[in-house]
């Protein structure tokens, strides 16, 4: 490292990107230095994932000027990105599923080479000592599609470092990975740093970038807002920056008087994709205006849970009983969906949207059976325009129009769409998961607002997650799970983090409650 | 020579035109582009080798002759595939039937013409006394043995030279190709038209050794046979090589079933490579439940580098 602290590695000035009609970089201004971790902050769509893959090549600006260390250079390709040492971690991993680790390292590299057994053991070393340098493991042998994500993404930062980058670009990297995981990343960012390797991260999460980051750039619609020092700024303030407003996360409302008993689960079981029983003996009510959040590390039941309710997977002993009515553990989707039980799945663009398809055709996924919807089994989309219109308007979902492919929306409107079709069949009972994973601040508290509307309108809610400031915001009553059972409940006056945080750990407390 | 052995030499003599369209239509699906238009590229590069050999062109210029028309067919199908990012599978077939009717029409004044010319021979007269087998390798052409060649260099190409590893690559996900620094554009035009040729090559192979003269639609649906040997032999060239015999020996037995006067077995055989390619897919559909995957995972989809996900 040279002492020259000011000189800056990266450079981008008066970036423009358009994608058809949405401007996704407008003038955007970026600089990072040797040695720091950069944070590149901003909400979903904010355009910071396209300002780094035009840094790393992938797309081409159609303005704008790109320097590193103080030298413009012409980047027509990501072949050309990599020979200047930019390396990108992107968040959809660029890894070749059905190749090993090491030979999706080794890709592209120049020449004819053969690749017998020394080759394997001489590559398998070389590998092993960048491994060692900054603490990053995976199993190196074994093809892709077998390792987990936090593995897959360790194998991605390690395919960068070996192709010798010196700016390290990664996109959203925390999003797939545990809590823990994510600390072991930022150490390994740590060392790369210390080894005066620009790290530059995009980011939604302020938390992570108050911890770790050295300074912040913060990106609104498309423009770049403001640099700074990380130590000069707080949670606050960048929140302010990146949503344009003070936000006021909604769910200090008090708690309305809750209704009769809505849902009556009653020792349920059900068996889990393994053949093992994922819920044993599950008991636990919902109320009509209350939200009942279950909180709990992720892979106790909460999946199979959502499942049960929502028709997609029969328990196998044990009552559900709805709105006084026992429910067949064979029901189908379709007969949650008429008798009033709303889903918000877990993998909006997996369970809860058809990407291909336009906002308007998923808008009408649920309600296109109705007669009022398609009298004599024929679809007339021109009735339901305006009316859907309303919708979207509403639910402030932004999209370039009603007949826009769901997957070209960002991910907050997307949920946003979801929560719109969910709503607009005034469900009884919604059954939410993760209703704010990956969001970014501004559209998290839009789905707040619209979870706490829902509530005073009296439909009970059941939240499903694993962010446990998310279910202590929320909730009326805290129910803990662990191993397919409810393991303890809590009201939000009595409930105490550190308690919940000790039975998600799986530690007895003193003050053990009831089941 | 007794009937095991006539069977067997019948098996490889059939075999081998599959076998090289198999290959070169394996090529291509490996860099992910589904080569549906094998059926009439072997019909036009049979019918540039029969307009050669008729004119007097000696038999290696027919060969080469068949190999060009296979390139520039293959060309066109990259170009319609990998720059306008048209459908592959109309692409393809359209490519058959353009090469049937084109075989046709430029073959109309020679057909049925007798042509002169035959691939030499390699003769292993040493092997002739070993039992069962000797007599069939002994009298081989050079193609024969160029093919076997071929699929054993295609498996280690593809298996063990980075180039290969790029090809696996390419198949299985281009954008991460793309991303390490591979012309996904380029290296797929490569494979598609080296691949193409191989293809007419094996049509111009068909004049010299199953009918020594043009007929109209001679190939008589061996290009599909081939397209069908691919995923029977699930991308893999030394799978291809057992596989393009067992194809052929079904053929001469159904010819042979025939001769002996009885009809139905005959189409039942012919029949058979498609239920057994059809019997592959289902086990591979079984087997990929459990999460392996076994085809070129990026095959018949256009790569487009700024599409969103």
């Amino acid at each position: 490292m040279n002492g020259l602290a000011v000189s800056y590695s990266v450079e981008m000035n008066g970036i423009v990107k358009r994608f058809g009609r949405v401007l996704a970089n407008d003038h955007a201004t970026f600089a990072a230095r040797p040695g720091e971790i950069h944070a590149l902050l901003g909400e979903n769509g904010a355009g910071k994932s396209t300002l780094m893959s035009i840094l790393s090549g992938l797309y081409r600006p159609e303005a704008g000027e790109i320097r590193l260390y103080g030298r413009p250079v012409p980047l027509q390709s990501p072949k050309d990105a990599s020979a200047l040492g930019i390396g990108m971690v992107y968040q959809n991993f660029r890894l070749v599923p059905t190749l090993t680790a090491v030979e999706n390292l080794v890709l592209g590299e120049r020449g004819f080479r053969w690749l017998g057994r020394s080759w394997r053991r001489e590559k398998e070393e070389e590998i092993g000592g960048l491994l060692d340098q900054f603490g990053l493991y995976f199993p190196a042998d074994r093809p892709i599609w077998q390792l987990s994500l936090g593995e897959q993404q360790r194998v991605e930062i390690v395919k960068v470092l070996y192709r010798g980058a010196d700016i390290i670009v990664l996109d959203e990297p925390t999003s797939v990975l545990t809590p823990r995981e994510a600390a072991d990343l930022f150490r390994a960012l740590h060392q790369m740093k210390a080894a005066g390797k620009t790290v530059i991260l995009t980011t939604h999460k302020l938390k992570e970038v108050m911890a770790w980051a050295d300074r912040i750039t913060v990106m609104r619609k498309g423009r770049t807002v403001r640099t700074m020092e990380t130590r000069e700024t707080d949670e606050k303030e960048l929140a302010r920056l990146m949503v344009g407003r003070d936000v006021m996360l909604a769910g200090a409302a008090p708690r309305t008087a809750p209704g009769e008993v809505l849902l009556r689960v009653r020792d349920v079981e059900v068996i889990g994709e393994h053949g093992r029983p994922a819920l044993q003996g599950l008991n636990l009510e919902v109320r009509r205006g209350e939200i009942v959040g279950v909180a709990g590390v992720a892979g106790n039941g909460q999946r199979e849970l959502a499942e049960c309710l929502t028709g997609l997977r029969p328990w196998n002993r044990g009552t559900v009983e709805f709105e006084g009515e026992s429910l067949s553990p064979r029901l189908s989707a379709k007969d949650m969906i008429t008798r009033g039980i709303g889903h918000i799945p877990e993998d909006r663009m997996k369970t809860g949207l058809a990407g291909k398809l336009s906002v308007l055709d998923n808008l009408l996924l649920k309600s296109y059976r109705s007669r009022e919807c398609s009298p004599c089994g024929l679809l007339f989309l021109r009735r339901w325009e305006r009316r859907m219109e309303g919708l979207i308007h509403q639910f402030d979902v932004k999209t370039p129009s009603l007949h826009t492919a769901v997957q070209q929306l960002s991910g907050g409107n997307q949920q946003k769409l979801l929560f719109a079709r969910e709503i607009e069949q005034h469900p009884h009972l919604l059954i939410a998961v993760h209703p704010a994973q990956g969001l970014d601040v501004g559209v998290t508290e839009a789905v707040y607002r619209i979870l706490m509307d829902l509530r005073n309108e009296g439909t009970g809610i059941l939240l499903i997650s694993e962010d446990l400031d998310e279910v202590m915001h929320l909730s009326d009553r805290i129910l803990m799970m662990c191993a397919g059972r409810i393991k303890g409940e809590f009201t939000r006056d009595r409930s105490d983090r550190e308690t919940i945080g000790l039975l998600m750990a799986g530690v007895s407390p003193g003050e053990e409650a009831a089941v | 020579m007794d009937v095991i052995a006539q069977l067997l030499t019948a098996a490889v003599a059939e075999g081998t035109p599959l076998l090289l369209a198999a290959l070169g239509c394996l090529l291509s699906e490996r860099a992910g582009i589904i080569n549906l238009g094998a059926e009439g590229m072997m019909l036009v590069g049979a019918v540039s080798a029969s307009l050669v050999a008729a004119e007097g062109g000696s038999v290696p210029a027919a060969m080469i002759c068949g190999i060009l028309a296979g390139a520039l067919l293959g060309l066109l199908h990259a170009f319609t595939c990998v720059t306008l990012r048209a459908n592959q599978i109309v692409s393809g077939l359209a490519i058959t039937l353009f090469g049937t009717g084109l075989s046709a029409y430029l073959g109309k004044p020679i057909a049925g013409t007798p042509l002169a010319g035959s691939i030499p021979v390699v003769n292993l007269s040493f092997l002739a006394p070993v039992p069962a087998i000797g007599p069939v390798f002994a009298h081989l052409d050079v193609l024969v043995w160029a093919s076997i060649a071929l699929a054993v260099l295609l498996q280690i190409y593809v298996d063990k030279t980075s180039w290969g590893l790029n090809l696996r690559a390419l198949g299985d996900s281009p954008a991460t190709a793309d991303v390490m620094g591979i012309d996904v554009g380029r290296s797929r035009y490569a494979h598609v038209i080296v691949g193409s040729m191989l293809v007419g090559l094996a049509g111009a192979y068909l004049i010299f050794s199953v009918a020594p003269s043009w007929i109209e639609g001679m190939t008589a649906g061996r290009g599909w046979i081939a397209v069908a040997l691919v995923i029977f032999a699930r991308w893999n060239p030394v799978r291809a090589l057992a596989g393009a015999y067992l194809f052929g020996g079904l053929d001469a037995l159904g010819f042979r079933i025939q001769l002996m006067g009885t009809q139905t077995p005959s189409y039942f055989l012919k029949m058979m490579p498609y239920v057994l390619t059809v019997v592959v897919l289902m086990v591979l559909g079984l087997r990929s439940r459990r999460g392996a995957p076994h085809m070129p995972l990026s095959l018949g989809s256009a790569y487009v580098r700024e599409e969103r996900f």
